[in-house]
């Protein structure tokens, strides 16, 4: 198997990662540039200028094994022991509670709504 | 005279941090594999060992940073990617956008506001209290964010894994209990609440909850990484 269509899949990612930045820089980093980033690519890829097989091998190669490039950033860890040994209770606490209360709102507000709009139509 | 001689022969070089990355991280893979659990998540085991080995062999983290950056680097293209599924899923999120959109803004707004609540009464510091408000969204816009409104980026990527952790060990027991049976709410609370993770464990649970799930990532970051530097302007 060859693999150098890669090339052409990773231009396209790279360089609509790129525009991201350079949008954020004009407009001052309001929105971050990945994520500028990415909402550009989901618009090309649903009107049609770039289509999905142009892009989905090198994506799931990234996303795929997208948390090992977090290993790198969540070293850096270690320059923040003292403040975050102190306030580990807090953080854990705060990270575990918080990401329940997400899951009971919003699981049971759609779930609410989606009567609603049965009971409409 | 040994550990000299490897610090100043590597301590410049990028093959370090690479290495030790990747390996540390296979070795998290094999553990998660071995374990079949969700607590063994091979980033936070490779984060560990990694730490351990750097403690151990007195290498400096900028030593080590050289060749991180390399690999870290590549998170920015793979936000961009992140497109990717979102799009794949769009005939199910055209079927669903009312709830899609309503559910994944108020997800976003809960997860600030409820992370924001529990930190002020847990009374941790201020960088603290920043790297937690972006913790329901998928970690490199989490990161971004962190950086943003004044946070620390490393702290927000730790607490990102460890809330889509509690997500995909206990969320759909969690969404039975409180009399959640709707696939769509399930499958947009998942997405919601614990990004990637918590999609791997709505996948396993059903391909509707797994796809709302999917969806709702993206969402729910670009929701949150509008609406969270307001909220922290506004309170300032």
């Amino acid at each position: 198997m060859n693999y150098s269509f890669l090339i052409k899949q990773f231009a396209i990612l790279t360089a609509v990662y790129f525009i991201g930045e350079v949008i954020a820089v004009i407009i001052d980093h309001a929105l971050p540039g990945n994520v500028i980033g990415m909402l550009l690519m989901t618009i090309l890829i649903l009107r049609g200028v770039l289509k999905l097989e142009q892009v989905e091998i090198a994506s799931s190669m990234l996303l795929d094994n997208l948390s090992l490039f977090f290993v790198p950033i969540t070293v850096g860890i270690i320059s923040y022991a003292e403040i975050i040994s102190l306030e580990l209770f807090a953080i854990l606490f705060t990270t575990i509670v918080s990401t329940i209360i997400v899951l009971v709102i919003t699981g049971k507000t759609v779930q609410h709504l989606l009567k609603q709009i049965k009971q409409k139509g | 005279m040994v550990e000299q001689l490897q610090l100043s022969t590597f301590s410049s070089q990028p093959i370090l941090g690479i290495m030790l990355t990747l390996v540390c991280y296979y070795f998290g893979i094999k553990l998660q594999q071995k374990t079949k659990s969700v607590i063994a998540n091979p980033m936070l085991i490779a984060t560990i060992m990694i730490i351990i080995l750097l403690k151990i062999f007195k290498i400096p983290l900028n030593a080590y940073k050289v060749g991180g950056e390399i690999l870290s680097f590549l998170v920015g293209p793979a936000t961009v990617a992140l497109a990717v599924p979102m799009c794949k899923q769009i005939e199910k999120f055209k079927d669903n956008m009312p709830a899609i959109l309503f559910g994944t803004f108020i997800g976003a707004l809960t997860g600030i506001v409820s992370s924001a609540g529990l930190a002020l009464i847990t009374k941790v510091s201020d960088s603290v209290f920043l790297s937690l408000l972006p913790k329901s969204v998928t970690t490199p816009i989490a990161m971004a964010l962190a950086e943003k409104i004044g946070g620390i980026p490393a702290l927000a990527a730790a607490v990102v894994a460890i809330a889509g952790i509690t997500g995909a060990l206990i969320g759909p027991e969690i969404l039975h209990i409180c009399g959640v049976q709707s696939e769509i709410a399930k499958g947009i609370a998942m997405g919601s609440a614990s990004h990637a993770l918590g999609t791997t464990r709505a996948l396993q649970e059903s391909e509707l909850q797994g796809a709302m799930s999917s969806i709702s990532i993206a969402l729910v970051g670009t929701t949150t990484a509008i609406i969270a530097p307001i909220l922290v302007a506004f309170f300032r």
